[in-house]
């Protein structure tokens, strides 16, 4: 009976001690903190119309759309990210990487190549947005039918599959391309490069209830997927069906990066940068913790780079070249420190 | 292929003599089939310098067009596809990893960068200063890839080419980045996609280079060899791990530094060729390199010629054709893999 | 009981496993020994369902493991490879909790406490609870492996070469609490061991595997006799009678 009073010392929960406890709820209040000072931030300042009045919250709601976007980015990336991590047993890659992207190069290089400048309205709209997304999901749901299922399915051929069909993807674009006329390429390449202006309003209205959907649906697998994070043998052995709950999670991971990409464009290391961050922040394997921590710093991390380059460098267009290189920064550093893949 | 087919059942058609005959370490470096393949290849060769829209013969000017365009082209073909072919196997042999060639490892983008950053900083730099400085890069990308192979303990040979594009894309999005702020991308993406259409007489004598690093890897191929094996090994044996290493990337990023700005980007190159030969030959380095650098030769030069014929009167690069093929038979490798367990 | 009735795993025309069957009674330790590349890894693996077979049936505790859901064989049979990483970083005892995921679907309660701890404890690992696997030598490591698979509180508990990495001080003590788990708990252990000396000591019956078949099966005393053996493993053995039972002398 003295057991008792021993008791809470004693328990396996994902934030082990008291002292991690404590650092979890703060570092989540400060994220939290951050994003509404972000936000606030974004809203307000360089605002020219005195707080408060209505022109000012004519403004305010002009950029609150760039913010509702910046919020479903980081939502999907570092949700999407972290997941897909998880799934592969590998923290060096992100699902960007998978085809994605070059699928999205290669759909608007397309529209550009064959429709002329036009092409770049015609692949504007919110049917196009959701027909891009299903194409994206699409491709993902066929390459992971084809090398997960079965006997033989192997998760390592699976991703550098995604890769190489990724890279001829993009050598097809590359060669329309340099076919375009320069004025043709420059409002091309404004397409390619992640950026929060690449968003429109109406696209939202859809963006937001499938990535919500696809987070609801991981939110509910978090327990499943800290026992996949354990390896696939350890998983059978603890009654998880690896193959069927890896293949679930990696199409719900397709969802959210074709939500985000088709909405702001390519943005290849912000999750790689966002989930490795979050497992530093949050310290614990538990999804259940890591999710939150994950969308909270996957909106600073986007967030704080606006913030920055609109009002210091006024260069918000460049968002998605600060993001590559500074996640890209990480990844090298990353990879130069002794570890185990 | 006939003739290769061929030459995989030669070695062990030896009929038993009635007294033990000595049994050679390796094969024979010349042999029938080689002198097959050469013929095959030389047939290409020839083929190359009469495929065009411009008619050699009938117009006046013929012969002239022909020494500057024709023939240059053709001697750029038959260097860069040795080259870039024995640049994968050398690498192949030194990291013991079926899946490595500049391409997947990202030297390729590093010589990019080289290049980028010469055009950018010193815009009338000479051909040489270019090619030096992307040597130079070339050699600090593949040594930091190496450097990454040795900290790192790696579960599956996949994902050693899986890291080595991640790391390709951080350098490409840095690329990227100062093209983007100096008004470069599109020629950028021209100058990266390897072309044979605008080697000329005068611009590609820099890759006559590459028949020292040929060279060179013939005498060091067996070294290479034992280095792959581990440091251990090789120090057991005598060799200085080391000079080795540094030597093999030394002659790696010459030829892809070289052929990077003179002809661009050639995909996949180093790694459907070597996997094709030891497909129908085993894996004796020494006696594989003479048709490694067949095989190189021949299948740029065919796709060079398709992409002269597609869509004529106008050229598709070498490259995009190259990451086609090169895309179809990777997968094909990886799925044989899969099979074979 | 384990039944194993005409299981066979082809990988390509000349190597095979099977056609084996074979039955593995209740109770006890049973020890699968053999040379290298016999098919013992194999076997257990297969049983454990880790590894789909191309023929045959294998039912564990009268359940057919193909057909029969995984999660509910998880609460029935626990399986264990020598090779577990994983990039995830825990503390023993997350670890072991993961042992109760087959019953508490992750929502750990307070008995699900109560029986990690006895996991902990039966393993002596007390100390090292709150420390990080990484942080372990490869002994500690494998010691929480097994205190996870007991943790899960299976009748059926399987085993491929736990001794691997161990030393000799800590081999004898794993081979102590795997006795004792399967005296004291109830469980049937069935373990691949390299050492037959290990096997004939500690095992309640052993189970020789050569060339994909199982060639012999019974109490070590039965399996530990010169011909046996030498037929076994390709080599002379000689079997003397030591201190504490039989002895197989091979150099």
């Amino acid at each position: 009976m003295a057991d008792l009073t021993i008791a809470p010392v004693r328990h396996s929960g994902p934030l082990p001690t008291a002292r991690s406890r404590r650092r979890y709820s703060a570092v989540v209040t400060a994220l939290a903190l951050g994003a509404v000072l972000l936000g606030f931030g974004v809203l307000a300042w360089d605002n020219p119309m005195p707080l408060g009045s209505e022109g000012f919250w004519t403004i305010a709601r002009m950029r609150a759309t760039s913010l509702a976007v910046m919020a479903v980015v980081g939502f999907c990336q570092g949700i999407a990210t972290v997941s897909f991590q998880t799934v592969t047993n590998n923290r060096i890659i992100t699902p960007s990487i998978m085809g994605f992207e070059a699928l999205y190069v290669l759909v608007q290089t397309s529209a550009v190549f064959f429709l002329g400048a036009a092409g770049i309205m015609a692949v504007q709209g919110v049917g196009q947005y959701l027909l891009q997304v299903c194409l994206m999901v699409g491709f993902a749901a066929l390459l992971y039918g084809w090398l997960l299922s079965g006997r033989r399915g192997n998760m390592q051929i699976m991703l550098l599959v995604g890769i190489i069909l990724g890279a001829a993807m993009g050598a097809a674009s590359t060669f329309m391309q340099r076919l375009l006329t320069p004025s043709e390429f420059d409002l091309l390449m404004a397409r390619l490069i992640g950026s929060i202006a690449n968003a429109d309003a109406t696209y939202l209205g859809v963006a937001v209830p499938l990535a919500a959907v696809a987070g609801g649906l991981l939110w509910s697998q978090t327990r499943r997927l800290n026992v996949l994070a354990l390896g696939r043998e350890t998983a059978i052995n603890l009654g998880v069906s690896h193959q069927r709950q890896t293949m679930v999670v990696l199409l719900l991971t397709s969802v959210l990066m074709a939500v985000s990409t088709s909405l702001v464009g390519p943005l290849t290391f912000l999750g790689f940068l966002v989930a490795m961050l979050s497992y530093q922040l949050a310290d614990t394997h538990d999804h259940r913790h890591l999710f939150p921590v994950a969308w909270l710093t996957g909106f600073v991390v986007l967030a704080g780079a606006y913030f920055v380059l609109k009002h210091v460098f006024y260069a918000a267009g460049s968002i998605g070249v600060i993001i590559e290189i500074v996640g890209g920064g990480f990844f090298l550093s990353y990879i130069l420190r002794k570890g185990r893949l | 292929m006939t003739a290769l087919t061929r030459s995989h059942a030669q070695p062990p058609a030896s009929p038993p003599a009635a007294e033990p005959r000595p049994r050679p370490a390796r094969g024979r470096l010349f042999t029938w089939p080689l002198l097959i393949g050469l013929v095959i290849t030389a047939g290409l060769v020839v083929l190359s310098l009469f495929v065009g829209v411009y008619d050699v013969f009938g117009a006046e000017d013929g012969s002239e067009m022909f020494a500057i365009t024709r023939v240059p082209r053709t001697i750029a073909l038959v260097l860069s596809g040795a080259a870039m072919a024995m640049s994968g196997l050398v690498m192949q042999q030194l990291t013991q990893n079926r899946f490595v060639e500049p391409t997947t490892t990202g030297t390729t983008e590093w010589a990019g960068l080289g290049l980028l950053l010469t055009m950018v900083l010193v815009p009338e730099a000479s051909l040489l200063v270019k090619m030096t400085v992307a040597v130079i890069t070339a050699f600090i990308g593949t040594m930091v890839f190496f450097a990454f192979l040795r900290r790192v303990t790696l579960r599956s040979s996949v994902i050693v080419p899986i890291v080595g594009m991640m790391l390709g894309a951080v350098v490409g999005a840095f690329s990227t980045y100062i093209a983007l702020s100096t008004n470069m991308l599109q020629s950028m993406g021209i100058w990266f996609a390897g072309s044979f259409t605008s080697v000329l007489r005068g611009q590609y004598e820099p890759l006559w280079v590459v028949v020292a690093v040929a060279v060179g890897v013939f005498i060091a191929a067996d070294r290479f060899t034992i280095a792959g094996l581990g440091q251990e090994v090789a120090t057991n044996v005598g060799l200085n791990y080391n000079r080795v290493v540094l030597l093999g990337t030394g002659l790696i990023a010459i030829a892809t530094g070289v052929v990077t700005v003179v002809v661009g980007n050639l995909p996949f190159l180093g790694l459907v060729v070597p996997n094709l030969v030891s497909l129908f030959r085993g894996d004796d380095l020494r006696s594989n390199l003479p048709w490694v650098c067949l095989v190189g030769i021949s299948v740029v030069t065919v796709c060079d010629i398709i992409g002269r014929v597609i869509i004529m009167p106008f050229e598709v690069p070498a490259s995009t054709i190259l990451a086609m093929i090169g895309a179809v038979v990777f997968l094909g490798l990886l799925l044989r893999k899969r099979n074979h367990g | 009981m384990i039944t194993l009735s005409g299981v066979l795993k082809t990988y390509s025309s000349e190597v095979a496993i099977g056609p084996v069957d074979l039955s593995i009674p209740p109770g006890g330790i049973t020890a699968l020994v053999g040379p290298n590349g016999a098919g013992k890894s194999t076997l257990l693996v297969m049983i454990g369902r880790l590894l789909g077979m191309d023929a045959g049936t294998i039912e564990v505790a009268g359940y057919d493991i193909a057909r029969t859901h995984s999660a509910d064989l998880a609460k029935i049979l626990s399986v264990l490879r020598q090779e577990n990483h994983f990039v995830t970083r825990l503390t023993v005892r997350q670890l072991v909790g993961f042992g109760r995921f087959p019953h508490s679907k992750g929502r750990i309660k307070a008995e699900d406490e109560a029986i990690i701890s006895r996991s902990i404890d039966f393993l002596d690992l007390a100390d090292l609870e709150g420390r990080y696997l990484d942080e372990l030598s490869g002994g500690q490591r494998q010691r929480a492996y097994v205190a996870m698979v007991l943790a899960q509180d299976t009748e059926y508990v399987l085993l491929d070469e736990p001794l691997n990495n161990l030393d000799m001080q800590h081999s004898v003590q794993m081979m102590q609490h795997l006795q004792r788990a399967a005296t004291e708990l109830g469980r049937t252990v069935v373990i691949v061991l390299h050492d037959i000396n290990f096997a004939s000591h500690y095992a309640d019956y052993i189970c020789a595997v050569k060339d994909g078949g199982v060639v012999s099966f019974g109490a070590p005393d039965e399996l530990m006799r010169d011909e046996v053996l030498t037929a076994i493993f390709d080599t002379e053995v000689r079997v003397v009678e030591g201190p504490r039972g039989r002895i197989a002398v091979y150099y």
